[in-house]
């Protein structure tokens, strides 16, 4: 059940990003270009997907559960952490660096393979850096910072 | 609206996704988050279940590939240098584990939840991400 609803969920976004014009770094990064050619097509695809989840943290509110979980898993909506905005900070410099950030990235693998395997192997040695940093042995960081 | 902006695709692509992100909410009780569950698929991140998380970064590029399939041929530039990826990458991939979220966990679903974390995270990805633009284009004459 689980496979089946990741793979959906997958499916549709990935087909999502893809109808949008979102696998294209030109045009995500043309978003990001308020002082050259601004492309608002990133705010319509942001605004877009924004309309069914507010519907469904309505409906999430009214369920005592998922359909196939015991529990909803949710993260913190508090507190504002240095950690969280450095490390935001950090995303959207990558991100207007290169015009793609993660989902884009893995879903380009269909398109352009090898350009998405060098951005996405350089991705992961970024989150095994934050995993060997955040490892009891090193440096201590606080669980929901 | 300048003639290359696609609203209508840019809002249905937007209803997909937002509905896959809902899919993944009510169905298995998580937050569709890109960076999370991608970490996760290979081992380098907890929270979801591997099966979960594994599933959903495999459905990605299928997804992708099956609107390829069915509309013809999706545009997909990459005119930087391969360092310039390979930079980014690094620093979306630092940045995103730090940060707790991408566009899509924070942006997507934790604007949608009206989440303090997640409003202050968006707006300053997507501040830097203007800067990062701004300068690059004064400096290096773009990519």
């Amino acid at each position: 059940m689980r496979g089946v609803i990741g793979l959906a969920s997958g499916l549709l976004f990935g087909a999502g990003l893809a109808v949008s014009g979102m696998l294209d770094p030109v045009r995500v990064r043309s978003f990001l270009d308020l002082f050259g050619a601004w492309d608002p097509t990133l705010a319509f695809v942001m605004g877009g997907a924004m309309i069914p989840m507010a519907i469904a943290w309505l409906i999430q509110r009214r369920m005592a559960a998922p359909v196939a979980d015991a529990h909803f898993h949710l993260p913190d909506t508090d507190p504002i952490t240095p950690r969280l905005v450095g490390g935001s900070a950090l995303f959207g410099i990558g991100w207007g660096l290169g015009g793609l950030c993660p989902g884009p990235a893995l879903a380009a693998f269909a398109i352009n393979p090898p350009a998405a395997a060098i951005f996405t192997a350089a991705m992961a040695v970024g989150f095994a850096i934050v995993w060997a940093l955040d490892r009891p042995s090193g440096p201590r960081t606080p669980v929901h910072a | 609206m300048p003639d290359y902006a696609m609203p209508g695709q840019g809002l249905i692509g937007g209803l997909m996704i937002g509905v896959a992100a809902a899919i993944m909410l009510l169905g298995a009780g998580r937050i569709a988050g890109v960076s999370g569950m991608a970490a996760r698929a290979i081992g380098l991140g907890g929270g979801a279940p591997r099966t979960l998380a594994l599933t959903f970064i495999i459905g990605l590029p299928l997804g992708a590939a099956l609107v390829a399939w069915a509309a013809g041929p999706i545009l997909s530039r990459f005119p930087m240098s391969m360092a310039t990826l390979a930079v980014a990458g690094l620093v979306v991939g630092i940045g995103t584990r730090l940060g707790s979220g991408c566009t899509s966990g924070h942006g997507v679903c934790g604007m949608s939840r009206l989440s303090k974390r997640s409003i202050v995270a968006t707006f300053t990805f997507m501040a830097t991400g203007f800067v990062t633009v701004a300068i690059v284009n004064a400096v290096g004459g773009g990519w």
